[in-house]
């Protein structure tokens, strides 16, 4: 067990660093020179000679295999560097518009569960029941409607015609009544995959001949469907709910934007139309990493719900 | 009063294609601590006729007659009642350990649910309970197996598992489908062997197409054809001198006698034919068997047969 995880470990290392050399290459593929957009002002381009200080000073003058090494070697020491354009230490703001993304992921992700899982399950044991088509109706809704639209809809109804929540904004260091509005709108659209795949995962536990064991015991039908088969239809459910919580992380940019929440989606999108390349980099990076440490708990978490991989892993 | 008493039930199941009858009148009955042999060939209505007495059939099952468990009619009990009944004085294996047992949850603990759901054991003493019976089914470092799950047993050891869960609440009957199916050999007769032994002061219901097996744990066996039962006899006499046609058709194909099968196919469930339901593939049939069903007919020994030859 701890060799597997060891090994899950391990294989960490070369997957961040091929995402640390596509992030920091890539920006150099696209167009513009940050010098060049830094230094502009309404007054006119940028002497060439200021473009060029620029360039050295930012060390943008060396071979980009230089410049990679010598950020790489300055993140393995803890430092991401300064922003071109704030000039401030890039960690500092992917790490508070991270707090505030991880904040709304939690309890999205808290919404979304707890309407989904107990609804997956409803309609499972109501099977083809009126329940079982609204679950599918409202889930099918769910997934349908998008982000931007359900956004405004809900600030429509509760923030202008209610005037119960705030239209937008961060408030007093994201406080639930401005997160509520965007944790729902995000929540939406996870709780309904989930409610689907819960409900079809517990369907195809629930015809399973361990099932029909279980009831043969005399084991009430509480414990036959929220032991024997949650237990076993929960394995691709938690696997969903990982990656889930991975993109949650990784910035809903458009919910985001238009609740106002600074997250670190935004963070992303405005870096790059900045060109600010340290502040691309190093988010990419950190939410590279996020990503893939996500990964590694989901596939942890697996093996402790399913003892077939725990074992195949040992041979 | 017998032990089990199954009287003309019927168990059909309304499809797109038409309503199945799976059992068509079964009459059967178990006197305490006797073993009773079910066979016939797939889709005889075995397994439906086994689960119909533990009432673990699907819901959309239309369910007729009277089954009689020591005197209480098991199909007019609500749900309740009969799970105090289900795991407790009547407990079922079911056919293929390898997906009867859960996956994720381990041997022992799977055991240990049946154990402290049928008596006041706490935890502690369940477990040592868990650790004794599967000693007692021939499990080897049972304290150590009992940690492990259904993936990490063989076949042969997942079927002892399943019996030594059967065992967990002393019921006093077992209704057992098909316990050596896809076992080899060997193993086989070792499964019989210890079904045998722990059924010694229990009544079962041994359902089986082996009848090798049958043989060998029965003192008394049923043939079951079509959703009927078409005889029954003590072991002894239904072996050496069976009296239906489909019973000697069916011994006749057994590879010890020769390997002769019966012309034909079992008939479909939809659409039975008329009067006796295996005169389509009998050699002996007559007109009166296509018009009409034979009774079934008391001969000496208690055995019954249903054919008009004996009429």
């Amino acid at each position: 067990m701890l060799e597997y995880i060891a090994r899950r470990t391990l294989l960490i290392i070369p997957a961040l660093l091929f995402v640390s050399i596509i992030s920091f290459s890539m920006v150099y593929l696209a167009p513009g020179d940050p010098a060049e957009i830094l230094l502009t002002s309404p007054e006119g381009t940028p002497s060439p000679a200021a473009v060029e200080a620029f360039r050295v000073r930012m060390g943008l003058d060396q071979p980009i295999y230089v410049q990679y090494l010598r950020w790489l070697n300055n993140i393995l020491h803890g430092d991401f560097g300064y922003s071109y354009m704030s000039e401030r230490p890039v960690f500092d703001a992917i790490f508070k518009s991270f707090k505030a993304t991880l904040k709304l992921s939690i309890v999205s992700m808290f919404i979304s569960v707890i309407v989904s899982i107990p609804l997956g399950i409803l309609a499972a044991i109501k099977h083809n029941s009126a329940t079982d088509d609204l679950c599918r109706l409202g889930a099918l809704v769910g997934v349908s409607i998008p982000n931007f639209w359900q956004a405004f809809l809900l600030i429509l109804l509760f923030s202008i015609y209610l005037d119960w929540l705030p239209v937008a904004g961060y408030g007093d260091g994201g406080d639930l009544r401005h997160m509520i509005l965007p944790a729902i709108t995000l929540g939406t659209s996870s709780a309904a995959v989930t409610t689907r795949l819960m409900r079809s995962s517990m369907l195809e536990a629930l015809s399973q001949d361990y099932i029909i064991t279980a009831r043969a015991k005399g084991l009430s039908e509480k414990v036959v469907v929220g032991k024997h088969a949650l237990k076993n239809a929960l394995i691709p459910v938690v696997t969903m709910l990982g990656l889930n919580l991975g993109f949650l992380l990784n910035g809903a940019v458009v919910t985001e934007w238009i609740f106002g929440w600074p997250g670190i989606g935004g963070l992303v999108v405005d870096s790059i139309y900045q060109r600010d390349y340290t502040m691309i980099q190093g988010s990419i990076l950190f939410i590279a990493v996020i990503f893939v440490t996500l990964n590694l708990i989901v596939d942890i978490s697996y093996t402790y719900l399913d003892p077939r991989i725990r074992y195949e892993a040992k041979d | 009063m017998s032990h089990l008493e199954i009287s003309n039930l019927r168990v059909r199941f309304p499809t797109d294609d038409g309503v199945v009858r799976v059992t068509n009148g079964v009459d059967l009955d178990i006197e305490e601590g006797e073993n009773l042999g079910l066979i016939g060939e797939s889709g005889s209505g075995k397994t439906v006729l086994g689960m119909a007495i533990v009432r673990l059939l699907p819901g959309d099952a239309k369910i007729e007659g009277t089954i009689r468990f020591n005197g209480r009619d098991l199909l007019s009990l609500n749900e309740a009642e009969m799970r105090s009944i289900r795991g407790r004085e009547i407990v079922m294996i079911l056919q293929n350990p390898t997906n009867s047992l859960n996956p994720v949850l381990t041997i022992g603990s799977q055991i240990e649910e049946a154990v402290r759901l049928h008596s006041e054991l706490d935890k502690e003493r369940a477990k040592k309970k868990v650790v004794e019976l599967l000693e007692e089914v021939g499990i080897r470092s049972a304290a150590r197996r009992a940690k492990e799950y259904p993936h990490q047993f063989s076949g042969g050891m997942k079927e002892r598992a399943m019996i030594a869960m059967a065992l967990a609440s002393d019921p006093s009957l077992i209704i057992a489908d098909e316990p050596t199916k896809g076992l080899d050999v060997t193993i086989k007769r070792r499964v019989v062997k210890l079904i045998k032994e722990v059924t010694k002061t229990k009544s079962m219901l041994f359902i089986t197409h082996d009848l090798g097996s049958a043989a060998e744990i029965c003192d008394r066996i049923a043939v079951m054809y079509a959703g009927e039962i078409l005889e029954i006899a003590g072991t002894e006499d239904l072996l050496n001198d069976p009296l239906h046609p489909y019973t000697k058709g069916f011994l006749d194909s057994l590879p010890s006698r020769g390997l002769k099968p019966i012309p034909g196919m079992g008939p479909s469930l939809i659409d039975l034919p008329s009067g006796c339901k295996f005169h389509p593939r009998c050699d002996r049939a007559m007109k009166l068997c296509k018009r009409e069903d034979p009774p079934m007919i008391q001969k000496e020994n208690g055995r019954r047969v249903r054919c008009f030859q004996y009429a």
